[in-house]
């Protein structure tokens, strides 16, 4: 850690890590219910269990994405932050709004578009909190040097947030509801949180590989141009049934196959980074996860993606188990695992010493990712099912919701398994102190 | 390729590129919107049943269980297309009546079943949350989906 103010991560990770444990709890008892539907549900109703689910990892992932930026952007600037203070208050906002949403899904008080049932006030705490964090980042990086890197996580960060006023705007239409709800939640994960996430990814790489800092920034902006160039106009694969215009059928379904090449990219830019890279950097648990998170990226936003977005095969996938498995993949291997990659790399510097249990780090990494592709293989096999049952035979929803319990059974084992690795994960990061592994004998100090 | 791709070249593909994307898309999204306020929902008026109606689907978060034109989660069936199933899609007050009957009976309670909780919903809240289903069922869709049972 060069500089002082980098220390505010930290905080932003490990706050970050207890909602990845809320997080992964949540999928488990939701996991539980699929198979024991009468559990709770009075008292903790499957609607509730769910919004938690998938807040706690959305705000957990953003505030993973901050603390990163405020333990990368001093060392890309070559300066300290422009305030500490700032950046403790903005996760003193983000905490406090957690707390609060978390607490009024409890007692039933909601919104209910999909991912943005935060209460208002709550909406509002979170872009106040953007709004500090922009004006603190972007200030450190304007005084200090400009890298590719810093730009791409500035433009990103920046068009998130601003795609965040969509979260305010929910016309009493549906159609149009839907069509904007869009610009937040795939304008975020399959564009702006691209930048981002190829942002760390190059930061990454420049520091575990030694490659040199301008073939990594070139890649980074091919990276980054494949991504929006596909994934703007690959939005139109959600307006494929809302009561949008015909023509979004073809524009998404060639704009989202495209979607497949950033991922691709990113992928291969990691292998080839490691392979031309020089540097023996002794923390191989950093290395294990980005190279996964890429990979698994490929494959559950990419592959697992493509198998669905052509609307000839959406019209009969659309809204089934298909879209379950899709969706845990891609965010498991784009976000998830690229955040734990940046925690891994991260937290031996800001807890001032050498990595570490380095084997448990990396058994956690085995545990998470065998837990998410068999999750994804059975979710599968169920929507396959469920797509031929419901969308061609014509049987109804519970009828064939019936047939699936085999699935679910092993979907429920499996999401054990990555609670477990996610447990695992954030004892090996907090709790564990004690030197694993030697460092082997080649090992070249790392930054 | 390095000599033709320049780490600059590469930034001002980026940004030129983005940008020329970003007004395609807004272009087409303004055409859209058009689109579904004149003709896709233009089907049936958005009248004040109908707002009450969405904003009672939004308090009780029924889309964390239920899909909405195939959007949402995936542990109830879709209800996009439920007043077409249920055979009342034109006849609100039949539609009223279905809909109370069927949130009156819930939970179930029985064993093993998938359990939907029982929402205190006045009786206007419950006619607009059926005018709700029965305005969005009658969204063009571009027949999705395939068949009745959603």
């Amino acid at each position: 850690m060069k500089y002082q103010s980098q220390k505010v991560a930290y905080a932003y990770f490990m706050v970050a890590m207890g909602l990845f444990a809320i997080q992964v709890l949540g999928g488990l008892l939701a996991g539980w219910i699929y198979v024991w539907p009468n559990t709770l549900s009075e008292l903790l109703p499957f609607n509730i269990v769910r919004m938690l689910h998938t807040n706690a990892l959305i705000v957990w992932l953003l505030l993973g994405f901050f603390g990163a930026a405020y333990y990368l952007v001093p060392e890309e600037s070559e300066r300290e932050l422009f305030s500490v203070k700032l950046a403790y208050i903005q996760l003193a906002i983000l905490v406090v709004g957690t707390l609060g949403a978390v607490g009024s899904y409890l007692v039933g008080i909601h919104g209910g578009r999909e991912f943005l049932e935060q209460p208002l006030w709550v909406k509002f705490g979170i872009l106040v909190a953007a709004v500090i964090f922009l004006v603190n980042i972007s200030l450190t990086v304007l005084a200090g040097r400009k890298t590719a890197i810093t730009n791409i996580l500035l433009m990103g960060l920046w068009l998130l947030s601003l795609l965040w006023v969509f979260a305010f705007i929910n016309p009493d239409n549906l159609s149009l509801d839907k069509m904007y709800w869009w610009f937040v939640v795939h304008l975020w994960v399959e564009a702006t949180w691209e930048l981002v996430m190829a942002a760390i990814l190059g930061y990454l790489m420049l520091k575990l590989t030694g490659v040199d800092r301008e073939v990594v920034e070139k890649w980074l902006y091919v990276i980054v141009a494949l991504a929006l160039f596909s994934g703007i106009l690959g939005t139109g694969h959600h307006f494929f049934w809302i009561g949008t215009p015909g023509y979004w059928q073809w524009i998404g379904s060639i704009f989202s196959t495209l979607e497949v090449i950033p991922f691709f990219a990113m992928m291969s830019f990691a292998f080839v980074m490691v392979w031309k890279g020089r540097k023996n950097h002794p923390n191989k648990a950093a290395l294990l996860w980005s190279l996964g998170a890429s990979t698994v990226a490929f494959f559950g936003a990419g592959v697992w993606g493509f198998l669905h977005t052509l609307h000839g095969v959406n019209y009969y996938t659309h809204g089934t188990q298909i879209t379950a498995a899709h969706g845990h993949l891609a965010f498991y291997g784009a976000y998830v695992a690229m955040n734990l990659a940046m925690f891994t790399y991260a937290m031996p510097h800001l807890r001032n010493r050498d990595p570490y249990n380095q084997v448990l780090n990396m058994a956690s990494f085995w545990l998470m990712t065998g837990g998410m592709a068999f999750m994804t293989f059975v979710l599968t096999f169920a929507g396959t099912i469920q797509t031929h049952m419901q969308r061609i035979v014509g049987d109804y929803y519970m009828d064939v919701q019936d047939q699936l319990g085999l699935f679910y059974l092993m979907r429920l084992g499996s999401g054990a398994v990555v609670v477990l690795g996610a447990l695992l994960f954030i004892y090996a990061t907090v709790v564990v102190r004690r030197e694993v592994i030697k460092p082997g004998p080649a090992a070249v100090p790392g930054e | 390729m390095s000599e033709i791709l320049t780490k600059s070249r590469a930034r001002n593909v980026f940004y030129g590129g983005s940008l020329f994307f970003v007004v395609v898309f807004v272009a087409m999204t303004a055409h859209s919107h058009r689109y579904i306020v004149k003709t896709s929902t233009a089907g049936m008026e958005l009248t004040d049943a109908v707002r009450l109606g969405k904003h009672v689907w939004e308090r009780h978060s029924c889309i964390n269980c239920h899909t909405l034109h195939g959007e949402g989660a995936y542990f109830a069936p879709e209800v996009g297309n439920v007043m077409t199933r249920w055979g009342v899609l034109d006849d609100a007050e039949g539609a009223y009546e279905m809909l109370n009957g069927w949130m009156e009976a819930q939970p179930s309670g029985v064993e093993g079943r998938r359990q939907m909780p029982h929402f205190e919903i006045t009786e206007e809240e419950m006619r607009g949350l059926a005018e709700f289903l029965r305005w969005a069922d009658q969204t063009d869709t571009q027949n999705w989906p395939p068949n009745d049972a959603g």
